[in-house]
């Protein structure tokens, strides 16, 4: 009988091998951490190759950058921000206890994801289709870029993996989100457990923080004035 | 991530400041600043993502077994890309034989 005592003296959603709650946190952030490393590694390998072709093909690059409309680019920025800030809250409201308060600010963050692929795809990538600008789409190389011309194509490979990848981590986000709105739903969350909303919040900031690279990386490269370039 | 509650007035402070970063980085890439322009718009993006990382994702609240773990990971990639490019970058790049050269290159061995 001790035993069931034990037992009934635990919070809700805590694990057995912890000593406590305190630990059972920092051990469930410490492995979300993991697996951000290694998709750290995972998106580094992209990064890496973009840098050693932006090295060798920087004129091409170039060009390919100032085909892209920064005004979406940045608007996606400060939506995605957003985003981690309505996911930020929604953490926020489950420590404080607020009763409710997390489904709205996870649908919110659901809602800023989702116009952030809204923009992506429809002002971005079919923009990109029609123009001619998808490599294995009938990419058309056209002749006012001159010589560099020949290697536009390989930025619109980066341009269209990366943003590509992360869109991708951006609509599993999303589907994270759902799940985490059915349990905040069902209460599941207290002051003392809320560790899926923390892991999942690290996820979304992750990808922010992705895209916070892209951005400049993709968009700004060598400049946007006139006859930009170095 | 310990028991530490953010407040919500940081959380605002922080998504202004990333949203000022966001205009300026936007904005210098309309000035004429050379090499320097990359070199400010991935300025620009580290502090972003050391506000991201501090305070959205609680690490400036975090015990140091979670610091050891990123740097460690940001070491890592640094090794990726530092390597890489020492390798690229230092190449005596010689022409390369297209089509059926190769093996004529072969051939005049045997």
């Amino acid at each position: 009988m001790a035993d069931m005592a034990v037992h009934n003296a635990h919070p809700p959603g805590f694990a057995h091998q912890f000593e406590d709650m305190e630990q059972q946190r920092e051990a469930g952030s410490l492995g979300m951490w993991v697996f951000l490393l290694t998709e750290m590694m995972f998106f580094g390998g992209l990064f890496a190759t973009y840098i050693v072709y932006r090295a060798l093909y920087l004129p091409s690059f170039e060009i390919g950058s100032h085909l892209l409309e920064v005004k979406f680019g940045a608007l996606n920025t400060a939506v995605l921000i957003g985003s981690s800030l309505t996911m930020a809250l929604a953490i926020h409201s489950a420590q404080i206890g607020k009763r409710g308060a997390p489904v709205g600010f996870l649908i919110a963050t659901m809602i800023l994801g989702a116009t952030f692929l809204f923009i992506k795809f429809t002002f971005e990538w079919r923009h990109d289709y029609i123009e001619h600008l998808v490599p294995g789409f009938g990419f058309v190389i056209r002749p006012e870029w001159g010589a560099p011309g020949a290697h536009v194509p390989m930025f619109f490979c980066f341009y269209f993996f990366m943003t590509g990848l992360h869109a991708l981590h951006m609509i599993i986000g999303i589907g994270i989100l759902a799940v985490l709105t059915v349990m905040a739903h069902r209460r599941r969350f207290t002051p003392d457990y809320y560790s899926p909303l923390e892991v999942s919040g690290l996820y979304w900031h992750f990808v922010d923080i992705i895209w916070i690279f892209l951005f400049p990386l993709l968009y700004l490269i060598g400049g946007r004035y006139p006859g930009g370039g170095h | 991530m310990s028991e530490h509650i953010v407040p919500v007035k940081t959380y605002i402070g922080i998504f202004v400041a990333l949203l000022c970063f966001t205009a300026l980085t936007t904005g210098i890439a309309y000035v004429d600043l050379g090499a320097f322009n990359t070199v400010a718009a991935l300025a620009i993006a580290v502090v972003k993502m050391l506000l991201v990382v501090l305070f959205f994702m609680h690490v400036k609240y975090s015990g140091g077994l979670t610091k050891v773990f990123i740097f460690a990971g940001v070491l890592f990639f640094a090794i990726l890309v530092t390597l890489t490019l020492a390798d690229e970058l230092t190449r005596n790049w010689s022409p390369t034989p297209t089509g059926w050269g190769t093996l004529v290159l072969l051939a005049r061995f045997f």
